[in-house]
């Protein structure tokens, strides 16, 4: 199993989703330069301010070499795991309905928070107990999950809405509470809060986030053997 | 500045900030009346910022070598040993004046200063400490309404670089008093982390290498920002921060992160003699600095520097501001390679001078020279001056007003202890802190406000402590023994984490040095903290100074912050400060003599500040210290929080709130019920854990098992008396607690 995580100049979350990929497979680094994606199994675009995030959060990120790639890898149906900016990139690329708005607070916030598991049945999270609780740290100013009315509607039918703040932790104002989503065809997945910063006790504050990684690997290995 | 035609006159030196016999002295190392190019040079080399012309002397005295020292004072920033062959570079620095014009770039610049400098000795910065000062927040009218607007904005412009470049925002202090109302002080510090063999020097050596500037073009921000904004006082009326403002340099942290990505991967690459940051003075004091280092002399030409904007005189270029930008000393058969590692990170690269053994700087345009100063005139001889300090004559705390009164003294303890925890000063720092990435790179053990210090995990399955400690109040009162207080303050707060001290740092922020009465502070400061330094065996390894802190209403309280990092060999022990499990005893831990002089709940009460602090038993407090440290190392204790604002009713709630659960403890008074339960003291810690655990300790330490952990409610009774004191419930402390600040951002 071997993850690539891809590093645009203003990254910062890298080396923590490298880490905790390293957790469960192999993980390398992939430069925004270029479109070789290693033959890796998935692909996790992480956290931090791709290209400054001017212009709009992962506006530039999605026009990189890397996401080339990484689109036709998606639509060969490889897995595909957007974190915090990568969220917003795979967004802005339209791998995922949707848009992230500023925070309802209009304030970065940097909080621990508590997750429910909504749907325990994609290569995202089979490895997650289901109906599990999360406790996983979020950082950011824009994390307002938007979508229309029929995209929600649409998303909820189709049990896209993966992952949903707990009650009282919607802190940035996302509609129906959703803190992660996936394609139709669910082999994408974004989520705000950080799972690569919650895979041990000490410094996650839990490893409730470990098993995002560890459902990647089992989903990829499935789909080999 | 007058055009290039005509040489610049004496005026003109007054108005940049060089004193007459300053001017005369630089005619003379020039045989000639200098141009507008060295003239403008001299006048930022020459400046209080650069030159620490008032305060040089007064530094040499303090203690800057130790077992750990790896990197002393002079370098960008200072280093201690950290074992397995890591070293941790650190130290702080302040952007006061910035600032007080423009907070939120004033604060980012900071922050993105202090990083530079920590990536400019090769290390990796893993983390960012703050410490703050504003004016008071509920003062009436525009003042408070100030005091709020640069609380904001500083909060922000600090989280905008911190967040968007990946280093994490791990701890600091805020507090609000009314001398810092025209003068707010943002002080930033960062931690690095290298391999002790990757640590590189900005000495540039090798005559006919090549200077390579790096990074952001060069604009027309911050042109003069050191000698006008940092070395004279702001003359506080508001028109003058306005004029001020086009002197404020704009920050950009993906500038800077690609900067810092682009400089350690050339470090790691062996492709650099040596490396320094452009900070304040820009290219002028970069480029002298390197020279004067490493005993050589540097060409420039201003021609080959990329330029933001068109037409930019010689002296502009060269006193820029702009910032994100690095220069290096490269051999001429690396260029090539160092420009390539500048094009993968989209970071600007050009040669634009060399080494050269003139030990002049020479600064051409298209080869044309049109500047050539000595090396060492620039950089060694500005005059440094004597300071005359003398102890205003009704004592110290005479400088400054009493506050406005905002509790009765008739007040009942358990109202007191309310007010104490929904001040500004002691209330939550959540507001503040949540707008900070504190997780990032994954090492962040303790997040802040859950333990005294910050802990980062090492490779090793050790961690780092660091700290940030400052209280200007308590230090005008007795700037010796205040200071002295300061220092022992971070030691606890490192104690209570399991680390021990490995060095220091300080940023000396005060008022105008060429009063007396500010000169004495200064004195007497310096005095403490290096008393305080030695006996930690604390070495200070870099620093900064930062004065002229003062307007029309008088100079700020003396603020010497103090960052101390230490290390402890197991992270997974570093307690907490919240109380962990129902049923444990509570310890007061140290010699508990409280005094109410100088302290949160006389400022609350509008007490007058009184002159002098209680003697402090040095020896005493060292045992304590030692004896927190190894209980806590050795795990058998469930929490540690030291005695500070507010004194030990405020400790105890704090440690209620961050456990979430309530406590039951009777206290021996120790003097007055005020004085018992709000007295403020050095040396002093609640800690929880088993009984025996906390029996132990009294064979090195001073202990009273004063209660037990448990219930909802935090009660306190004194001496034999049947009603406690203090009988509230922990979700109304923490109420209360968590608004004081929060509604300040609202």
């Amino acid at each position: 199993m071997k993850f690539a995580v891809l590093q645009f100049p203003g990254s910062c979350d890298e080396v923590d989703a490298l880490t905790a990929a390293r957790r469960v497979g192999d993980a390398e680094l992939v430069w925004h330069r270029e479109r070789d994606l290693r033959g890796a199994d998935a692909v996790i675009v992480p956290g931090g301010f791709s290209y400054g995030d001017y212009l709009r959060a992962g506006a530039i990120a999605r026009f990189s070499p890397a996401m080339e790639s990484v689109i036709e890898f998606a639509a060969a149906g490889g897995l595909v795991l957007g974190i915090c900016n990568g969220f917003q990139v795979l967004c802005e690329a339209r791998l995922l309905p949707g848009a992230l708005l500023p925070n309802a607070n209009l304030r970065f916030t940097c909080r621990q928070v508590e997750l429910e598991l909504v749907n325990a049945r994609t290569p995202f999270t089979i490895a997650c107990a289901e109906r599990a609780r999360l406790s996983i740290p979020a950082k950011h100013a824009w994390g307002r999950y938007y979508a229309d009315a029929d995209t929600l509607a649409a998303l909820e039918r189709h049990d896209q809405v993966v992952l949903r703040y707990a009650p009282g932790h919607n802190f940035n104002g996302s509609r129906n509470d959703i803190a992660g989503v996936c394609n139709a065809a669910g082999n994408v997945f974004g989520l705000m809060p950080h799972p690569e910063h919650a895979v041990e006790q000490l410094t996650g504050g839990s490893a409730d986030g470990l098993c995002i990684f560890s459902s990647m690997a089992l989903a990829a290995e499935g789909a080999r053997a | 500045m007058p055009d290039s035609a005509t040489l610049p006159t004496l005026e003109d030196a007054l108005a940049l900030g060089l004193t007459r016999a300053e001017y005369e002295l630089v005619c003379e190392h020039q045989g000639a009346a200098p141009n507008q190019v060295e003239l403008a040079m001299y006048s930022l080399l020459w400046s209080e910022h650069c030159a620490y012309k008032h305060s040089k002397k007064l530094l040499r005295t303090l203690p800057t070598e130790g077992d750990h020292v790896v990197m002393g004072p002079g370098e960008n920033a200072g280093a201690v040993d950290v074992g397995r062959g890591l070293v941790c570079a650190f130290k702080v620095e302040s952007h006061n004046h910035p600032s007080a014009v423009e907070p939120f770039q004033g604060a980012a610049t900071g922050v993105g200063g202090i990083l530079r400098d920590i990536f400019a000795i090769g290390a990796r910065p893993i983390a960012v400490l703050d410490s703050l000062r504003f004016g008071d927040p509920h003062a009436p009218g525009a003042a408070g309404a100030r005091s709020r607007y640069l609380l904001d904005g500083a909060v922000s412009g600090i989280g905008h670089y911190g967040n968007s470049i990946g280093v994490p925002t791990v701890g600091g202090e805020v507090y609000f008093e009314a001398p810092y109302e025209q003068n707010c002080l943002v002080n930033a510090m960062a931690l690095g982390l290298a391999r002790r063999e990757e640590l590189v020097t900005s000495a540039a050596v090798g005559p006919g290498n090549a200077v390579v500037l790096f990074g952001a073009s060069t604009g027309r921000d911050g042109i003069g920002g050191a000698s006008v904004l940092a070395s004279a006082e702001l003359d506080h009326d508001g028109e003058d921060a306005a004029e001020k403002r086009p002197t404020v340099q704009v920050g950009d942290p993906f500038e800077e992160k690609k900067l810092l990505e682009c400089s350690l991967e050339l470090l790691r690459s062996g492709l650099l003699v040596s490396l320094q940051d452009l900070g304040a003075a820009g290219l002028t004091s970069s480029a002298s600095e390197m020279a004067s280092k490493g005993g050589v002399g540097i060409d420039l030409d201003v021609a080959r520097v990329p330029l933001r904007e068109p037409d930019m005189a010689p002296w502009e270029i060269m006193v820029s501001e702009s910032q994100e930008r690095m220069l290096c000393v490269v051999a001429p058969a690396d260029v090539a390679a160092v420009l390539d590692v500048c094009e993968k990170w989209e970071v600007s690269g050009a040669a634009i001078g060399a080494v050269t053994d003139s030990g002049r700087v020479r600064v051409l345009s298209d080869g044309v020279t049109v500047g050539d100063m000595p090396v060492r005139a620039l950089v060694d001889d500005c005059p440094l001056y004597d300071l005359h300090p003398r102890r205003p004559e009704r004592g110290g705390a005479s400088l400054y007003p009493p506050p406005p009164a905002t509790l009765s003294a008739q007040a009942p303890a358990q109202q007191a202890l309310l007010a104490l925890l929904g001040s500004p000063n002691l209330a939550s720092r959540r507001a503040l802190f949540e707008q900070y990435d504190s997780i990032v790179q994954s090492r962040t053990v303790r997040r802040p406000g859950s333990a005294d210090a910050s802990v980062l995990e090492l490779p090793d399955g050790g961690a780092l402590a660091a700290s940030i400690d400052g209280n200007g109040r308590r230090i005008a009162a007795d700037p010796y023994r205040g200071t002295l207080a300061a220092v022992l303050e971070c030691a606890a707060n490192l104690a209570c984490v399991g680390a021990e001290p490995l060095g220091a740092t300080n940023n000396l922020n005060f008022g105008n040095p060429e009063k007396e009465h500010v000169a004495w502070q200064l004195v007497e400061c310096v005095r403490g903290l290096g008393d305080g330094c030695r006996a930690l065996a604390a070495p200070i390894v870099g620093g900064n100074v930062s004065l002229y802190n003062e307007g029309p209403a008088g100079p700020i309280y003396p603020t010497p912050v103090i960052g101390m990092v230490g290390r402890l060999p197991d992270a997974a022990r570093a307690a907490g400060l919240g109380f962990a499990a129902d049923g444990e005893a509570i310890a007061l831990v140290g010699a508990f003599i409280p005094s109410l002089d100088a302290g949160e709940l006389s400022k609350l009460l509008g007490q007058p500040l009184r002159d002098g602090l209680p003697e402090l038993d040095l020896d005493g407090i060292l045992a304590t210290l030692a004896a927190v440290r190894e209980a806590v190392r050795a795990g058998t204790l469930s929490s540690a929080h030291d005695l500070a604002e507010g004194g030990l009713a405020v400790a105890l709630a704090e440690c209620c709130i961050a456990g979430a659960t309530g406590a039951s403890v009777r206290l021996d008074s120790a003097g007055s019920p005020a004085q018992t339960l709000f007295g403020e003291l050095s040396g002093c810690f609640i800690l929880s854990g088993p009984q025996q655990a906390l029996a132990a300790l009294a064979e090195r330490a001073p202990v009273a098992q004063i209660g037990v952990v448990g219930g909802s409610a935090l009660e306190v009774a004194l001496d034999d008396e049947e009603q406690p004191a203090i009988a509230v419930s922990v979700a109304e402390l923490a109420a209360v607690h968590d608004q004081g600040l929060a509604e300040l951002f609202a």
